[in-house]
């Protein structure tokens, strides 16, 4: 039954015109990126700084955006012998899946054409659209979840846009002031925790220590990379995401299970 | 069968109903009656879990509402408002809706009988309220369950789909049915309802026949027996 909603929300979003215009803008940047620049790891590192802050963008409009727009679709549902778990899931999946698939597929196609598989660095490459799909989804599920707080239209899109800007603007901005005042002490252990509660910087740093680069991996990766070395780091900044991941899906089941239609 | 058990749901600050009882054992068309506001939605809403109550407890065929959704199978529902996924066309809502359910179903019957065919391959949104109002009833009607629950079916319809509508209820009732339905035009609840569940101000304010409800307020014709419910 979950396929079956799923497929109905992926086909009605696979229909929709911003699903291409999302496809198209990452197979140009894919193509640009690599055929003018003859450095692979610059391109990773470029696209990586493009992923890290678009995919949660685009997946918290597109999450909040087809939650109200399909308000319709989920009454009738609703009215349906389906679980309420299964639509909402269904639903999220739907989204999420079809966001992720235009990433992999528009970076992936010009990577493809461009023969990093043969290369060396197909898993730098492979980190970044692993690290791009976690953050797709978990900032679909934390949209719906916002969604399903929110009634009005419009509250509910503000405080979505909020929630994006939070974690890829405000949030490193606190971090940094933190630091500055609280210099006098250890901050090694509130660092290593504050990273963890950022799947954005999660992201950042798990593609840095996969692609070795010290020089950019900045105070928190350093850090990361001091406390767990490279390979352990990397899995538990896997681990963390997918922490992030299964969180908001849960909330998101129990608030739908709560909620008058 | 439906059971609802010392029902009270509140929103916000409003109490839209405050234990109500009622139970329905036997098929026949029960009118929902009420001053707009007055929960008949939300007590429709509550039996198909859609809305959930603060207190009390609905049972439809001997199974608790609350925390599950197969006793769904035995219910269809005409939603108040005919609102659709705008970018589906009627013929994929209906084939949507058939694949979602998975039981056998007469829409072509029902798309016939109520003008379709011309509109099926056109998209929801660009129809009329009435036309949509119309792939509602097919939606509703083709499916053989034992519970309808009807939400102002009447909305948009011009007189000759209203006739094919009671038709439609006419069968189903004759079938041994029940049939839930809440709506304005009186007329329809005089020619089919068998009782009449009246709602004022969170409680059942009169449950009845029609007969009983003119002998209770003196009055000969429907109308003024509510506006002397109402008084």
């Amino acid at each position: 039954m979950i396929l079956k909603v799923l497929k109905y929300s992926f086909s009605d979003l696979i229909r929709s015109r911003w699903s291409y215009v999302y496809l198209a803008f990452y197979l140009v940047l894919g193509f640009v990126l690599l055929f003018l620049n003859d450095n692979l790891s610059k391109a990773v590192i470029t696209l990586m700084n493009i992923v890290v802050v678009l995919t949660p963008m685009i997946g918290t409009i597109f999450g909040i955006m087809y939650f109200y727009n399909s308000r319709e679709f989920t009454e009738l549902l609703l009215a349906q012998p389906i679980r309420r778990r299964t639509i909402f899931l269904g639903q999220y999946l739907g989204v999420a899946l079809s966001l992720s698939l235009s990433l992999v597929l528009g970076l992936g196609i010009p990577f493809t054409i461009y023969g990093i598989t043969q290369s060396s660095q197909i898993w730098d490459f492979a980190t970044l659209l692993i690290s791009g799909t976690f953050l797709t989804f978990i900032f679909t599920g934390l949209s719906i979840y916002i969604g399903l707080l929110n009634t009005n239209k419009i509250k509910g899109f503000g405080y979505a846009i909020l929630m994006w800007l939070f974690f890829a603007v405000i949030y490193d901005g606190i971090f940094l002031i933190s630091l500055v005042i609280f210099d006098d002490y250890p901050l090694d252990k509130f660092t290593l925790f504050a990273s963890f509660l950022n799947p954005i910087d999660l992201s950042r740093i798990m593609i840095l220590l996969k692609l070795d680069i010290s020089a950019l991996l900045g105070y928190t990766g350093a850090l990361f990379q001091k406390f767990f070395g490279t390979s352990q780091g990397l899995i538990v900044a896997f681990a963390m995401l997918l922490v992030w991941t299964i969180g908001p899906t849960i909330l998101m089941i129990r608030k739908s299970s709560r909620k008058d239609f | 069968m439906i059971q609802l058990q010392h029902i009270t749901k509140r929103f916000g600050q409003l109490t839209v109903l405050d234990d109500i009882s009622f139970e329905i054992e036997n098929g026949g068309t029960f009118a929902v009656l009420g001053p707009n506001g007055s929960g008949k939605t939300t007590i429709l809403k509550i039996i198909l879990g859609m809305v959930l109550p603060q207190r009390g407890e609905v049972l439809v065929q001997d199974n608790k509402v609350r925390q599950t959704w197969d006793y769904r199978k035995q219910i269809s529902y005409l939603p108040q408002i005919a609102r659709f996924p705008d970018n589906l066309t009627v013929r994929e809502l209906i084939k949507m809706i058939k694949d979602l359910r998975n039981m056998p179903s007469r829409e072509d019957e029902l798309v016939e009988m109520l003008g379709l065919q011309k509109f099926m391959d056109k998209k929801l949104g660009n129809l009329s309220g009435g036309t949509r109002q119309k792939v509602n009833i097919v939606l509703t009607f083709m499916f053989d369950v034992p519970i309808l629950i009807l939400d102002e079916p009447t909305a948009g319809l011009d007189p000759v789909s209203l006739i094919r509508l009671k038709d439609l209820i006419e069968k189903e009732k004759a079938a041994g049915k029940i049939i839930l339905i809440t709506t304005h035009i009186l007329s329809l609840v005089e020619s089919l309802a068998d009782e009449i569940i009246f709602l004022l101000e969170g409680h059942i304010h009169f449950r009845g026949s029609l007969g009983a409800l003119s002998q209770k307020t003196g009055e000969k014709d429907l109308e003024h027996s509510i506006a002397a419910l109402l008084e």
